[in-house]
């Protein structure tokens, strides 16, 4: 296990920045997404913390050691890519011993290593195989296994499950993160899904254009959203983004009415609230109220999303229990609640309290653990 | 509405849809033999001349432009001895010249056009683009341009009469044809796998040998294939650089059969073309196997 500290990271392609200077402490056991849209430089940063990549400025550290001009394969850590990436020309059991043959080690230690990670990864019986023989789902197990043998100090995972089919995504998403909790091992873990963000981080690195975004626990980023990038950006459907001008410890929303700003809050000119689909409440109670159209309906069996055409012409999605019976053309009343809603000032930067400390831990063990040794958030 | 579609019972569907796909089947049995029939004439006119090779080495001489018939009166394999001891050198000693200089001159460009292409596709260095650029310039000079300024290289180096003009440039990546396949090659294997091998802790050369190289099998064997039917049946740089009968190669001593003064010896100088060709078989024979193979290999998704 090891910790990675990222001071000012830079990476230009000729003239073009990719990554603009970024700071962030990985703690040690610390299971760490990486997420942004596509083009946002993860990928590019992990690949920089592979070695795969030269760092244009700044310093990478992996533990105490500063690792910017040792090769990848001296980093101790295992990278598992996207496409897998496994030698098609070697059976599983060599693309597993592959790497510790070439760090001359033991034959003996060897087989002990390829026995053991392919009882974990349950690919025993495939062990002869040659890669195109393989499923999808076996080729990313054998490319994991191929990633513990080395028990590095680091894993990297780059999209690992961007090939695979839905169900098996979700089923690996499950035995990644018990493998986690089985192995401890400090993990990078790069994705645009958010789902795998949010299901298996410890905590989650918000990435855009080359900036981090903000850095915190999935309840933090979902509950407190530092700015308006990431309200918008975690959370499926996203979250509904109302403008409206503050003064005088209220704000007025175009065309719809005025809502007292919460305590904590004080604003002053063109803000933007936020509300997320199941914090609009369908029985018309809140601190403001709208009448709205509903323009569309997406049944889901466990819930339904509305999109509800209010008065001022804007569309706002609201989330209802599955068993609601809103039909198409139906008016509805919604009500907006002060406290819930999340608040922007004009460059869109949250306004009121950030997340309380109690409330910056992950749901995961090490998480617990590594967020209460001081998970703060780092900023640009 | 005619009688004829009343009184007779109507098709019913499976009869109209059995009765199409029997049309169909009929069309394409015909066109299938009209396409057999023409591919097999345009081999025939290919392969003439060698099957007209073939029978005249069995033939004597006066027979070979005399008879009209393809097909020898008798078998003669008279020839296939005259000929093989016809020299004052024998042809075993040719074939064994032409062996060495084949055999090393496809080692050699196997390892070293695809050295040269590890580094085009895969490294970086300085002046790659430039490099590269004359590199392929080098594919549009024709050989009989280089030839003489290469002569004369050679003939300062003090090479000429021996085998070295003939072998050592091919251990130095002489040949753009076969860089510029393995490059485009290499190319089209996913750059994710060096990155694995290099996190598995491959050095460049290690990466190379364990990983591109075993992929590659089906680049390199087309690569051997070409080199070895080149080399093989080259005439223009052994009868440059080869002077003295016993260093000749096979293509040197066919064409000694011709005499410039007295009588040709075509019968003798078919039976070696023969036999000078079956290496050229066998040797296709044996590596077409690793294109095949390397090719059910590809599929990495």
């Amino acid at each position: 296990m090891a910790s990675v500290t990222l001071s000012d990271v830079r990476k230009a392609y000729g003239q073009v920045n990719v990554i603009h200077g970024i700071n962030l402490e990985v703690q040690s056991g610390e299971f760490l997404v990486l997420v942004g849209p596509s083009g946002c430089g993860k990928s590019t940063l992990l690949r920089m913390i592979a070695g795969l990549e030269e760092i244009t400025d700044g310093t990478i550290a992996i533990g105490d050691r500063i690792v910017n001009d040792l090769p990848a394969s001296q980093r101790n850590l295992s990278m598992v890519f996207q496409s897998y990436a496994l030698y098609p020309h070697m059976s599983v059991r060599k693309n597993l011993a592959f790497g510790l043959v070439n760090l001359r080690m033991p034959r003996a230690e060897i087989d002990r290593r390829v026995a053991e990670a392919a009882r974990i990864l349950r690919i025993e019986e495939l062990m002869d195989r040659k890669p195109r023989q393989l499923s999808g789902g076996q080729k990313q197990r054998v490319a994991i296994g191929r990633a513990i043998v080395r028990e590095p100090q680091l894993f990297l995972f780059d999209e690992p499950l961007s090939n695979l089919d839905a169900e098996l995504r979700v089923q690996m998403r499950v035995e990644l993160a018990n493998l986690y909790n089985r192995l401890g091992t400090t993990m990078i873990y790069v994705t645009h899904d958010q789902v795998e963000a949010m299901t298996m981080a410890t905590r989650i690195v918000v990435l855009n254009k080359g900036h981090i975004e903000q850095v915190g626990t999935p309840y933090e980023l979902y509950n407190f959203p530092a700015n308006l990038f990431v309200a918008t950006f975690i959370g499926s459907p996203k979250m509904n983004m109302l403008r409206a001008r503050a003064g005088s410890g209220r704000a007025e929303i175009e065309g719809l009415g005025s809502l007292p700003l919460p305590a904590g809050v004080s604003a002053d000119g063109p803000v933007s609230i936020g509300v997320r689909p199941e914090q609009v409440a369908l029985d018309g109670t809140g601190d403001l109220t709208v009448e709205g159209v509903v323009s569309l309906v997406e049944y889901l069996g466990s819930e339904v999303f509305l999109h509800v055409r209010l008065g001022s012409g804007e569309t706002i999605l609201v989330q209802a229990p599955g068993q609601s019976q809103h039909r198409m053309h139906d008016p509805i009343t919604l009500g907006l609640r002060s406290a819930q809603a999340h608040y922007f000032d004009a460059e869109g930067l949250r306004l009121g309290p950030g997340a309380p400390p109690d409330v910056r831990i992950g749901f995961g063990d090490m998480g617990g653990k590594a967020a209460r040794r001081g998970g703060l958030m780092t900023k640009m | 509405m005619s009688e004829a579609t009343l009184t007779a019972p109507a098709p019913t569907t499976a009869e109209i849809a059995r009765a199409y796909r029997e049309a169909k089947a009929r069309r394409a049995k015909r066109s299938a033999i009209l396409k057999h029939i023409f591919l097999i004439l345009c081999s025939f006119i290919m392969v003439y001349p060698l099957i007209w090779m073939l029978a005249s080495s069995f033939k004597p001489d006066n027979q070979i432009f005399g008879d009209l018939g393809l097909w020898p009166r008798e078998f003669d394999w008279q020839n296939y001895w005259q000929g093989w001891n016809a020299m004052p050198v024998s042809f075993t000693t040719f074939f064994w010249n032409s062996t060495v200089v084949t055999v090393l001159s496809v080692i050699g460009n196997v390892i070293s056009c695809s050295f040269a292409a590890y580094a085009f596709a895969r490294l970086e260095f300085t002046g790659k683009t430039i490099w590269f650029a004359l590199m392929m310039m080098t594919l549009m000079i024709p050989y009989h341009v280089v030839l003489i300024p290469q002569y004369l290289l050679f003939l300062n180096l003090g090479w000429v009469d021996s085998y070295l003009p003939l072998i050592v440039p091919r251990f130095l990546a002489g040949d753009a044809f076969f860089i510029f396949l393995m490059i485009q090659f290499f190319r089209q294997l996913p750059r994710e796998l060096d990155e694995a091998a290099m996190i598995d802790g491959c050095s460049p050369f290690k990466i190379y040998w364990a990983i591109i190289m075993p992929l590659s099998l089906p680049a390199m064997a087309t690569a051997a294939i070409f080199s070895f039917i080149w080399t093989w049946e080259d005439f223009l740089g052994p009868l440059v650089y080869l002077n003295d009968m016993k260093d000749y190669t096979v293509p040197l001593a066919l064409r000694s059969f011709i005499s410039q003064d007295g009588v040709s010896q075509y019968g003798p100088m078919f039976a070696m073309s023969i036999l000078s060709i079956l290496p050229i078989v066998l040797f296709f024979v044996v590596f077409q196997r690793l294109i095949i193979r390397g090719i059910a290999m590809s599929g990495l998704k």
